[in-house]
């Protein structure tokens, strides 16, 4: 008969309708901004760089190589290397980025930096709510509103930040112990421990 | 599936005149191709799309590719007379290939479920002989292919149905897709340029208040 | 939609005013580029003889930005982003697309689990794809919202998945050279598994919802014809050439990743109509949900990436590859050369909705203009992809 389609269509509409009142399934959504649903671990936005300790500019782990300048697909993270060397803040003389600026009008998001990077300085960041005023200066990054330290890395990704804490102190360990066997035959001296040890600033603030 | 030595053979017999290359492929792929040369491209193709035992009646991708002018270094040996004497020598010549235009055309046959063959006709050169004849008749779906790699190509198919640009708007004058294409500076300026954009923006562009308060140093 | 109005045979007449009568006279209107049902920026020049539609041209470019152009300037891996704004719907097929084709070109082997992951997502794709699509031919239609906001909601659990997995649910740029970005853990696969468990109860609904009825009924049948020999012809692929009854499937044909070990059929239509489209999505996804079942129930824990495969300064061999796969639109394939450099010498994609938009005109000649909407939809379009 004509018509047993559409009042059967019709059912299915009343049952979602009703539905929705009870089942989780047949109503998904949320009313933003009153409720979030939660971001997943893995959930990417824009890149930040981390430091250590306690001064953002002196711990910054980025050494300014330049190679995810290189590799950006959309070319917008802008870099000025250093002419001299300064103290990180464990005290080892390193390049540091004079101008790091990323522009997230331009970024896509692809975390390519994050994957070329072999210092773990750059991350992905999970902060969305980013409209801003103007396209130029407000939109462009300044190494000063990137730099975020560790403590906030794990507040955002804590197993990610773990397993990239436990291989920079391996790392450094395997580095300190190198040192002190290549120190040990001359003199009996300390050996400092190069690199970052975030581990030891592992808890989580969240 | 035949081999290409195999089809270079029997299309060669059935077309008289006609003339085929192969084209190897070094690389891990090894997708060689067919070079059929202009003149008998449509005869070629129909050969190709109606034999029995190839049936490729599947034209699945059709594009461009530029070469431009190219000098390859090679050695040979030459005999020279040197210091008296006359010797064999190695020495290096300088070969100039001239640039032309290609078109590819990646086959499969969806009645015996085999491919790719690979076909390419080559243009004279990239000016006024980038023509080539049109594989439209024989296969339909390279229609809005061929029109594409007319816009962004500019190799001119002879025998088209409907010869127009497709994706730059028809007042536009160059090929975009081409090697030597020359991208037009009047881009948006942006603030984290980089060597070429960098010195392009700077000839363009007075600088703006915002970029010397971007750029203190 | 604006109108002109001019007779074919006398274009230096004056143009004749809207008052004017119109009999016997054919009408052109330009339908696009900002109009809901075109799927984007795209369109299409109509001349009409009253509601016929007597000549089609589609008009492309608007979303035009030479994908391939900045292919060729930016490194094999940072293609692949780009590949996301392909189809824009379908972004972890595209990057299976260009990771297949760049595998063949510099001979890199993938992991077990890897292909496992791709073939799980791939399907994914497809069903959110297909899922989406039946609701939008059907706003097409003049249902508004309902059905589309049920495919929506269903597309929304899917891309929950995917945000959870590769960080971002459209543009996940989530395939490498030889494997796949991050690995999936248990709880991911465990609601994988529940989705695709409930899936076909979604399935059974949408299908009560619209398949009998009688509307979508007289707006599909017979509308939109399409010969299995002009489909073979004009390079159709995917759902749309299986409509006309043509059994290619490039999963079965080719046989890439682990397709031959799963068990699944090839739908095919009879008609080649746009309803026989329709059917074709509906049924390919129980398809693909068996595929998902099976794979789901076989994947092994393992390495998840090639460690042969380099991230930074790739270089693959010289030489040329063509890649295919069956993404949810048609056959999606990368072309390549490489010249031994860190970039591309030439990277072409083949777009399966442009292709299969070429055959767009001998659908529609005869029908109305209402038909050439749910035509065009059933082509299933996206134009990040037409343009690229
Ligand atoms: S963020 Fe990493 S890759 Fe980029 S310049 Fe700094 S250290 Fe190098
Ligand atoms: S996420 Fe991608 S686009 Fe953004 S800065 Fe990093 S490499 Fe560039």
């Amino acid at each position: 008969m004509i018509g047993t389609g559409i009042l059967k269509g019709m059912g299915v509409t009343a049952r979602n309708f009703v539905g929705s009142y009870f089942e989780k399934e047949r109503l998904i959504t949320v009313q933003y901004p009153e409720e979030r649903s939660p971001l997943p671990e893995n959930y990417r936005n824009f890149p930040f760089l981390i430091y250590d300790g306690e001064d953002p500019q002196a711990g910054l782990r980025c050494v300014a190589c330049k190679i995810c300048e290189k590799e950006c697909p959309p070319q917008c993270i802008y870099i000025v290397k250093s002419d001299d060397k300064k103290p990180d803040y464990m005290g080892k003389p390193q390049f540091y980025p004079k101008v790091f600026d990323i522009d997230i009008s331009v970024c896509m998001s692809c975390q390519i930096c994050v994957e070329v990077c072999p210092f773990e300085a750059i991350k992905m960041d999970k902060e969305f709510e980013l409209s801003k005023r103007e396209r130029f200066n407000h939109l462009l990054q300044r190494k000063e509103e990137l730099s975020k330290p560790n403590e906030y890395y794990h507040g955002i990704c804590p197993t990610e930040a773990a397993d990239v804490d436990a291989k920079l102190g391996a790392a450094a360990e395997a580095a300190a112990k190198k040192k002190a066997v290549a120190a040990a035959p001359a003199a009996p001296v300390l050996a400092k421990p190069t690199g970052p040890t975030g581990s030891t600033s592992a808890p989580a603030s969240s | 599936m035949e081999s290409l030595e195999q089809i270079k053979a029997r299309a060669e017999a059935a077309i008289p005149g006609a003339k085929i290359d192969i084209v190897p492929n070094l690389g891990p792929a090894n997708q060689p191709s067919l070079l059929i040369d202009n003149e008998h491209a449509p005869a070629i193709a129909k050969f190709l799309r109606d034999d029995p035992t190839l049936r490729l009646d599947f034209c699945s991708n059709v594009t461009g590719v530029d070469w431009l002018d190219r000098v390859t270094k090679k050695t040979v040996k030459v005999k020279k007379v040197v210091e008296g004497e006359e010797k064999e020598v190695n020495e290096p010549i300088e070969e100039r290939i001239p640039g032309y235009l290609e078109a590819v055309y990646h086959l499969f046959s969806m009645a015996h479920k085999h491919g790719p063959i690979t076909i390419r006709m080559r243009t004279r050169d990239r000016g006024e002989g980038a023509r080539l004849p049109s594989l439209t008749p024989v296969w339909r779906s390279a229609e809005f292919q061929e029109r594409e790699i007319f816009d962004l190509y500019g190799i001119r198919f002879d025998g088209h149905p409907d010869l127009r640009r497709i994706l730059m708007w028809d007042e536009f004058e160059d090929h975009p897709m081409r090697k030597d294409y020359v991208q037009p500076d009047d881009f948006e300026w942006e603030p984290t340029p980089h060597d070429d954009v960098l010195a392009r923006a700077k000839q363009h562009y007075a600088p703006r208040p915002a970029e010397q308060e971007l750029r203190p140093s | 939609m604006s109108a002109t109005v001019q007779t074919l045979e006398a274009m230096e007449r004056p143009p004749v005013t809207m008052s004017s009568r119109l009999e016997g006279e054919l009408l052109e209107v330009s339908m696009g580029p900002q109009h809901p049902s075109t799927h984007g920026v795209f369109r299409m020049n109509v001349t009409l003889d009253g509601e016929i539609v007597r000549k089609l041209k589609p008009v492309f470019g608007y979303l035009h930005r030479n994908h391939e152009q900045i292919g060729e300037q930016t490194t094999y891996l940072g293609s692949m982003p780009y590949t996301d704004r392909l189809d824009y719907f379908c972004s972890m097929s595209n990057n299976w697309a260009y990771a297949l084709s760049v595998e063949k070109l510099a001979g890199i082997e993938v992991p077990e689990r890897a292909e496992y992951l791709r073939v799980i997502l791939a399907e994914l794709t497809r069903l959110q794809n297909h899922a989406s699509l039946l609701g939008f031919l059907l706003s097409d239609m003049g249902a508004w919202g309902t059905p589309l906001m049920y495919a929506f909601r269903e597309r929304e659990k899917i891309l929950d998945l995917f945000e959870s997995l590769a960080g971002s649910r459209m543009m996940c740029d989530y395939m490498r050279f030889g494997g796949c970005r991050v690995d999936a853990d248990d709880n991911w696969l465990a609601g994988a598994r529940k989705i695709v468990d409930r899936f076909p109860k979604f399935l059974d609904e949408f299908e009560e919802l619209i398949l009998g009825n009688e509307i979508v009924i007289a707006r599909t049948q017979n509308v939109g014809k399409l010969s299995a020999d002009l489909a073979i012809s004009a390079g159709i692929t995917g759902p749309m050439l299986r409509a006309c009854g043509v059994n290619y499937d490039v999963r079965k044909v080719d046989g890439y990743g682990f397709y031959p070990r799963f068990k699944f059929r090839i739908p095919l239509g009879e008609h080649g109509d746009t309803y026989d489209r329709l059917m074709m999505r509906a049924l390919e996804m129980r398809e693909s949900v068996e595929i998902l079942k099976q794979a789901l129930a076989q994947i092994q824990p393992g390495a998840i990436v090639n460690p042969k495969a380099k991230i930074r300064a790739f270089r693959p061999p010289v030489g040329e590859a063509y890649g295919r796969i069956e993404a949810p639109k048609g056959e999606l394939g990368f072309y390549l050369i490489s010249d031994g450099g860190p970039n591309p010498y030439r990277y072409r994609v083949r777009p399966p909705s442009f292709i299969n938009l070429t055959v767009l005109e001998d659908l529609c000649l005869g029908h109305t203009v209402a038909d050439v909407m749910v035509i065009l939809g059933s082509v299933d379009i996206v134009m990040g992809e037409v343009d690229r």
